[in-house]
């Protein structure tokens, strides 16, 4: 058997992180479904957060009024210990990730550039032109390429084994060899990135499926504050491929079909550079009272920002616009919605990364600390895979070095993947049965409709009821082709199962949850409720069904204000 | 308008050879290929494997060749191609795995054999590198490469001799010569100083035309070509350094 000190599943951002930190006399590897390169995180366009203070307009910039900006733009939800870690984190990291070769941006004086950003009160977005996220990717992977961290590449983790409270290792399909695996581990770190395609409309890879986090779930590790989900208010229409919000931050307008900027009417003084939750609603409510253009969607106009910035700052969006939309933004406005972009929940961990099972740790977008609370601010996701990424390395290192081997793990993790391996026979002994693309695709479409940027009781129920059948349905998904090499299908029945146990905590959660906070936008109660609801929301897997609770929210530094910008 | 897809299908525990699949599909003209197949997936054949993930051109996964044009499926969009028929085949010059999935061993040990990673000298200095925005620009050209592999699939030279690194992995290398943090030594320049690296090309520039990010690699190994002859130079009336 496959035995390793320590395994880390996603070689995204956090992911790559984790393996740079964790400690060089151990055995660690990283476990990835895609080559590490294919991550998500290679999509992030505007940057990542850091208070460098190099911008002459930002020169009195801390950390801590980076972290006031990130708990505010929370909705106040964020543990403000955790939000201020990430923040003082920030500067050191950005001269490691400089000196590891990541290409940022430039400033006349040699220093790296740094641009505004939503809901943030200084220009402290760190960039590498808009292909931020790709250079910071290849930077981290190059690092590892170094340091020969060892990669188990196009292998789907299937389950977390955990016994008595206490992680044991996974069990993989190795898709390039079609064989089935245990993987034993004494600490198992989860990077397992965001469940955006739960979403029909979505700007995330097609592979962010979020089985990670239904994984760790039904393993006995508990979800915090799922029902707050991203919309981000700029993607293309139709595909909705992510605009980053760098095009606002470099000084685009938002355009309703009268002309008008109509940012004005919501964030007065913010205008289209207020957090992702206010302008997205604003996009959607504009659409909504027929101030849209065909119905669907608003203009966001750069032609302003002049031909050189656009090719300078922006080339990478104007390379999006030009080959999926067929149109130049130097010369036409970009037509936009919203559509879902990140999961502020996550996986309930600790500021160590630590998760209430033994040995099992989360970082990243899978993760929730929370630093986030109910709204995160652009330039801040990339920064938190790379802060408890690397948190998370250094933690589960120090587990490691500090606790002894559990008992025969070897038994659990064949027992798995026996289990495993006679759930994939009995699929093949039946001759057909549900296509599971489709049962996926029927679960997108009632989280689309149902619990999107405006929620109410009734849709919300409406998706549980869905779920449910789909849930009922799902047993009998089957297999089509051969279960060997590169089975997809495979892939993603499994993931399916997860991503079901995803869906029904967000929707249960939203339902729940009766007041309006951040990304979470209640029609029927739209406001926010503090002395009922200023909480977390933890969900705990149980043969009945998730069982909620409520955990305090760490509030001892700021005082929960009314949010405007 | 429905189109005819014709589908490279590969199957190891079935098939001796792979053989095509004909498909009728009706895409949107905005529709890209990866949108294509995903659909003739879900609703025709949920067996037919091929890689994806940000379907916006910039992970690397879908290099394919549609109607003998190597490319990404998702860039590449219905309404542009000019046919009724479509031919989707995978990578060529590599082995098939499974339908449209290749094995890229070869490309991915190219790219470690170069070192690709930046070499600076000692530690992160306070307050980060200063770097003149010029100089840093100078490898712009060189970071859009998303390493899908489509330049090395396409490359003649790849394709008849198996030690040629190709053009993603010497273009990944001149990157790191261009930025002005990097200090790497002579001898990690000159494991590409001889005919399995930059010295290997061509120049039919394959690369340059195919690349879906318009890096052109072969600007890369012209700009290696350089640096090599000035660095031996340099060497010889200077001494070794």
């Amino acid at each position: 058997m496959l035995e390793h000190d320590i395994l880390i599943v996603g070689g995204g951002l956090a992911g790559l992180a984790a393996a740079l930190s964790a400690d060089p006399a151990l055995k660690v590897a990283v476990v990835s479904k895609v080559h590490p390169l294919r991550s998500h995180s290679v999509a992030a366009q505007g940057g990542i957060n850091a208070a460098l203070g190099n911008n002459p307009d930002g020169k009195d910039d801390t950390w801590q009024k980076h972290a006031f900006d990130t708990i505010k733009g929370s909705d106040y939800l964020a543990d403000q210990d955790s939000a201020e870690l990430l923040c003082r984190m920030a500067v050191p990291a950005m001269y490691d990730l400089d000196h590891w070769g990541v290409p940022f941006s430039r400033f006349p004086d040699g220093t790296i550039a740094q641009r505004p950003f939503g809901g943030a009160g200084f220009p402290r977005t760190c960039y590498a032109q808009d292909r931020t996220g790709q250079v910071l990717l290849h930077t981290l992977y190059e690092q590892c390429v170094r340091r020969g961290v060892t990669f188990y590449e196009e292998w789907l983790v299937a389950s977390l084994v955990v016994r008595d409270g206490r992680c044991l290792g996974l069990v993989a399909y190795d898709m390039g060899n079609g064989e089935i695996l245990p993987l034993e581990a004494r600490a198992v770190i989860f990077a397992t990135g965001g469940y955006g395609r739960v979403f029909l409309r979505s700007t995330n890879a097609y592979i962010n499926l979020g089985g990670g986090i239904g994984m760790a779930f039904r393993a006995g590790v508990p979800l915090k504050d799922m029902e707050f989900v991203q919309f981000h208010p700029t993607t293309i229409f139709g595909k909705n491929i992510l605009i980053s919000e760098a095009a606002r931050g470099e000084g685009g307008y938002l355009v309703n079909n009268q002309g008008r900027r109509f940012m004005e009417d919501y964030a007065p003084k913010a205008m289209e550079l207020a957090p992702r939750d206010i302008v997205a609603r604003a996009i959607q409510t504009e659409v909504d009272k027929g101030n849209g253009f065909a119905n669907e969607y608003v203009h966001l106009d750069l032609r302003h920002l002049g031909r050189e910035k656009i090719l300078k700052r922006l080339p990478g969006i104007r390379d999006i616009c030009v080959n999926f939309l067929s149109l130049d933004p130097m010369d036409t406005p970009i037509p936009i919605q919203p559509a879902q972009h990140y999961s502020m929940g996550g996986i309930d961990v600790d500021a160590d990364c630590a998760s209430p099972v033994e040995g099992f740790y989360a970082a990243g977008e899978c993760a929730c600390v929370s630093v986030h609370g109910a709204n995160r601010l652009g330039g801040n996701s990339l920064l938190e895979a790379v802060v408890f990424g690397r948190i998370a390395g250094a933690s589960a290192s120090r587990y490691v070095k500090g606790s002894s081997p559990p008992g025969a793990p070897e038994r659990s993790l064949e027992d798995e993947t026996r289990r495993f391996g006679d759930r994939l026979a009995e699929i093949k002994r039946r001759d057909t049965g549900e296509n599971v693309f489709r049962l996926l695709n029927r679960l997108k479409k009632t989280m689309s409709d149902n619990a999107g940027i405006f929620r109410t009781a009734k849709p919300l129920a409406a998706a549980l009821e869905e779920i449910r059948e789909l849930r009922s349905a799902y047993p009998k998904a089957f297999i089509f082709g051969s279960i060997g090499k590169y089975c997809q299908e495979l892939l993603v029945l499994v993931e399916f199962g997860y991503m079901l146990d995803v869906a029904e905590v967000i929707v249960q959660g939203a339902l729940l949850r009766e007041e309006t906070r951040g990304s979470h936008y209640r029609r029927d109660f739209p406001i926010r409720l503090d002395a009922q609801w200023l909480k977390h929301t933890i969900v705990a897997w149980t043969e009945k069904g998730p069982e909620m609770s409520y955990r305090p929210v760490k509030t001892d530094k700021y005082k929960p204000q009314e949010r405007k910008y | 308008m429905a189109k005819t897809f014709k589908i490279l299908r590969f199957d190891p525990l079935v098939d001796k050879i792979p053989h095509f699949r004909e498909y009728r599909h009706d895409p949107k003209p905005t529709d890209s290929i990866l949108e294509a197949l995903k659909d003739i997936r879900d609703q025709q054949d949920p067996s037919l494997a091929f890689r994806y993930s940000c379907r916006e051109a910039v992970c690397g996964s879908c290099g394919l060749t549609v109607n003998g044009k190597i490319c990404l499926a998702c860039k590449e969009i219905v309404g542009r191609i000019d046919a009724d028929l479509i031919v989707v085949e995978p990578l060529p010059n590599l082995e098939i795995q499974k339908d449209l999935v290749v094995d890229l061993a070869p490309f991915w040990e190219a790219y470690r054999h170069i070192e690709p990673y930046l070499q600076p000298e000692g530690e992160a200095p306070p307050g980060g590198h200063r770097v003149a925005e010029e100089k840093m620009e100078k490898v712009y050209q060189y970071i859009t490469c998303i390493l899908c592999a489509c330049c090395y699939a396409a490359c003649p030279v790849a394709s008849r001799d198996g030690r040629y690194l190709g053009p993603a992995a010497l273009a990944k290398l001149y990157r790191f010569v261009r930025d002005p943090r990097d200090r790497r030594p002579f001898k990690s320049l000159a494991k590409v100083d001889n005919p399995a690296g930059a010295w290997g090309c061509d120049t039919v520039f394959r690369c340059n035309e195919v690349c879906p990010k318009s890096v052109r690699p072969a600007d890369g190994i012209e700009g290696l070509r350089r640096t090599l002859v000035a660095r031996r130079t340099k060497r010889l009336f200077k001494g070794k350094r």
